[in-house]
């Protein structure tokens, strides 16, 4: 039957056979080299429970699995290709696309550390750091809703997916009335912003910090104290505090393992240090510390302080650094940017954990020489095989979820 | 079809537009309190299989995001008759959501190869329509899913607001709708 | 983070017959090159050393000079958590044939960073449990960073240029 009359045929140009699959990516175990109880089970990439294009590789026993091999690269967007290419403002709309559902963090990042390279930090306006501070904090919140309904979803729970995407749209309406997109924005510049805030932004945030908080609750009663929710992630996939350490784990599942790490609080970058915020950590509440659970309540525990952080940075853009009319968020922007030759390592926190930026500025022209990117869901995913051996093929789903991945970072 | 008050207005033979925007006639008569439609098969078939596309359940990058919305509360995709499907045996259309690499370049030939004909390929936003951002640059980047598998409908955008996938939802209603079945 | 003082370091590397230099102009955080059959001694001794304790190995950059210089570098950035101090250990190595000792035997994480400092540059890690492409396919040609990379003209016959 052949329907696809109108269709252009004529442009494909891929030619590959059975074993293309195969020599793209080949197993890491030999299929004819297993133990008679052993067996090759493939995950993805194309999977509903992987986050995107993810693949693992899973040699089991029956249920149980005995290793599992993730390979990666199937987004591979060649991230540090584009920026050996591009002048330093032009390499924002790459950095909002590293980790797609925290895009005003990304670019925070990224932006303070070519303001530290040319050595503008200093001079950018208060209210410009709290306008960055405050939309960070609120993409913040809007990736811990996708991370927290994702993984109900991954482990059997539908609703609280719905109800999760539903309060992240209002935070997309906010973030489109700032910028102008819904989901990868360009609004924080090198030197400043795209623009001021909108009139009446600031009251919008107080209602959606209000109309939140109780959703907040809501989700921890639907999901998180939920005795099947409890019983699928409690004592699952346990991350012991020195692997965790040893394993460069950082974000959630550093702090979902009992350390009281926080670079927003260890580094103290733009005005975080003169906000009031907790850190907050697993405490092996129903299981042992650093298990699926603890990891998910941290991220839980993570936007009721991004709450706090919001409120306070509205009580300030609205008291001390109040919207004037001389105000202009772009007066600071560099006619050229032009870095004095250095290497400069920056980090910052995601909030997927440590994002990080090494720089080599040549100091003569408006590329840098070599931008690498430290993603964080990389180092965070590597850990994945320490902790999932032996472990049932559910909990398998439901400790990748907890990890909380995204791929376009894990990739670049 | 049950619908009384229209009956009340409407004599036996009477010609009624079956589906005001498909142009798609039909004699309606009334026996009793039930009615009975007169249309083309085509026309019913195109009306059925238009009205209950299952998409596969594939992101890859950034519009998986904006489509997992599109599928969720504020959008709701259900009003369409899409529920996400899973597998690509269950599905009658792909969404491309995203940066096709040549890494996944054989896993979505395959996947397409999967599913069962008549299918259709939404490719939705700039990387999946021509390789977007990643154009000149990017090395691993397929430059338009259109090498690799025949597309239906591109949707522009980076990413595609939910309203232009639901956009390019419908044109794809719309070409279903212009299709024959019984004489391809 | 506070600046790590370098020259205490550097004491504390030629305690071990270990030579350090800083390196050429500005680096943050203060960086140190070290010769690359040294790495993995400097590395262990910095890892257990209580006044040191780097236990997070927080970033692995390779990079690439290009053919004129004829030299490739890898970049590694150790933290401590409980001093809070970064350090930056760069090893210099010829463009042709570079190689360098794996590090995953200390850090986990060096595991996959380095696999991806292979994948992009084709410096070869030795001892390295697990050496292979990460990104790219395994049946990609060339190494997309380098300076001097040509990207091959199709892949299953799609053209991979635009």
């Amino acid at each position: 039957m052949a329907i696809h009359s109108t269709v252009t045929e004529s442009k494909i140009q891929y030619r590959g056979d059975g074993s293309s699959l195969e020599m793209s990516e080949p197993n890491k175990f030999d299929a004819g080299n297993l133990r008679s109880e052993e067996m090759i089970l493939n995950v993805g990439p194309q999977h509903p429970s992987t986050h995107g294009v993810l693949r693992l590789e899973v040699l089991s026993d029956g249920e149980v699995v005995k290793e599992v091999v993730p390979h990666i690269g199937y987004l591979h967007r060649c991230f540090e290709k584009h920026a050996e290419n591009l002048p330093y403002n032009q390499i924002i709309p790459f950095v909002d696309r590293l980790d797609y559902v925290a895009s005003m963090n990304n670019e925070h990042a990224y932006v303070m550390g070519v303001e530290r390279m040319m050595g503008i930090s200093d001079q950018i306006p208060k209210r410009v750091e709290y306008i960055r501070v405050l939309v960070a904090e609120i993409n913040r919140i809007a990736s811990h809703l996708i991370a927290i309904g994702t993984y109900g979803m991954d482990i059997g729970a539908f609703t609280p997916f719905f109800w999760a995407i539903r309060d992240r749209e209002h935070i997309l309406r906010l973030l489109e009335w700032v910028c102008g997109s819904r989901l990868l924005y360009n609004y924080i510049w090198i030197g400043g912003l795209y623009y001021d805030v909108p009139v009446g932004f600031e009251d919008r945030c107080k209602e959606f910090i209000q109309y939140f908080r109780p959703k907040v609750k809501e989700l921890e009663d639907l999901l998180i104290s939920n005795k099947i929710f409890i019983e699928r992630t409690a004592n699952v996939g346990v991350l012991p505090l020195n692997l965790a350490i040893n394993g460069g784990a950082t974000g959630p599942m550093l702090r979902g393992s009992g350390l009281r790490f926080d670079l927003r609080r260890v580094d103290g970058y733009s005005v975080y240090p003169e906000l009031d915020f907790e850190i907050p950590i697993g405490e092996g509440m129903v299981g042992a510390t650093g298990d699926c659970w603890d990891r998910t309540w941290v991220r839980v525990r993570e936007m009721e302080e991004s709450l706090k952080i919001m409120e306070q940075c509205l009580h300030r853009l609205t008291t001390d650094h109040r919207r004037t009319v001389e105000f202009d968020p772009q007066a600071l922007l560099p006619k050229k940017i032009r870095p004095q030759a250095q290497d400069f390592y920056i980090r910052a926190e995601n909030p997927k954990g440590e994002l990080g930026f090494f720089f080599r500025a040549d100091g003569k022209s408006d590329i840098p020489f070599r931008c690498k990117v430290r993603s964080c869901s990389l180092v965070n995913l590597s850990l994945l095989p320490e902790i999932s051996r032996g472990v049932l093929m559910a909990d398998l789903i439901a400790i990748l979820g907890s990890i909380d991945i995204v791929l376009g970072e894990v990739d670049r | 079809m049950n619908d009384t008050s229209a009956n009340s207005t409407l004599g036996p033979g009477q010609i009624i537009p079956l589906d005001a925007a498909s142009g798609a006639t039909a004699y309606k008569e009334s026996f009793g309190n039930s009615g009975v439609i007169v249309t083309k098969l085509d026309n019913l078939f195109s009306w059925s299989r238009l009205s209950s596309l299952f998409p596969m359940t594939f992101g890859l990058a950034c519009c998986a995001i904006e489509f997992m919305s599109t599928g969720s509360t504020p959008y709701d995709m259900d009003r369409f008759g899409m529920a996400p499907r899973s597998s690509p045996r269950q599905s009658d259309v792909m969404i491309i959501a995203g940066t096709v690499t040549f890494k996944m370049a054989d896993r979505i030939r395959r996947l397409y190869e999967q599913m069962a004909e008549p299918r259709y390929v939404i490719s939705m936003g700039s990387c999946a329509n021509c390789g977007g951002p990643y154009w000149q640059h990017g090395y691993h980047v397929v430059k338009g899913v259109d090498r690799i598998i025949p597309v239906d409908v591109y949707v522009p955008g980076c990413p595609p607001r939910p309203e232009a996938l639901i956009g390019g939802i419908l044109k794809l209603h719309e070409k279903i709708r212009g299709e024959s079945i019984l004489n391809a | 983070m506070p600046d790590m003082e370098v020259d205490k370091v550097i004491a504390f590397a030629s305690e071990r017959q270990i030579i350090l230099k800083k390196a050429e102009g500005i680096s943050i955080p203060p960086t140190l090159v070290v010769d690359a059959k040294d790495l993995v001694a400097l590395s262990e001794s910095l890892h257990r050393d209580k006044a040191f304790y780097f236990d997070q190995l927080s970033c692995v950059t390779g990079l690439d000079n290009g053919p004129e210089a004829g030299t490739m570098e890898v970049i590694y950035h150790v933290y401590s958590i409980p001093f809070n101090q970064s350090l930056g250990l760069k090893v210099i190595l010829p463009r042709d044939g570079a190689t360098v000792d794996s590090l995953c035997g200390i850090w986990k994480s060096a595991n996959w960073m380095e696999r991806e400092v292979f994948d992009m540059y084709g410096i070869l890690f030795n001892h390295h449990p697990d050496l292979r492409r990460i990104l790219m396919p395994a049946d990609w040609e060339g190494h997309p960073l380098r300076k001097d990379y040509q990207q091959q003209e199709t892949y299953r016959q799609i053209k991979v240029s635009s």
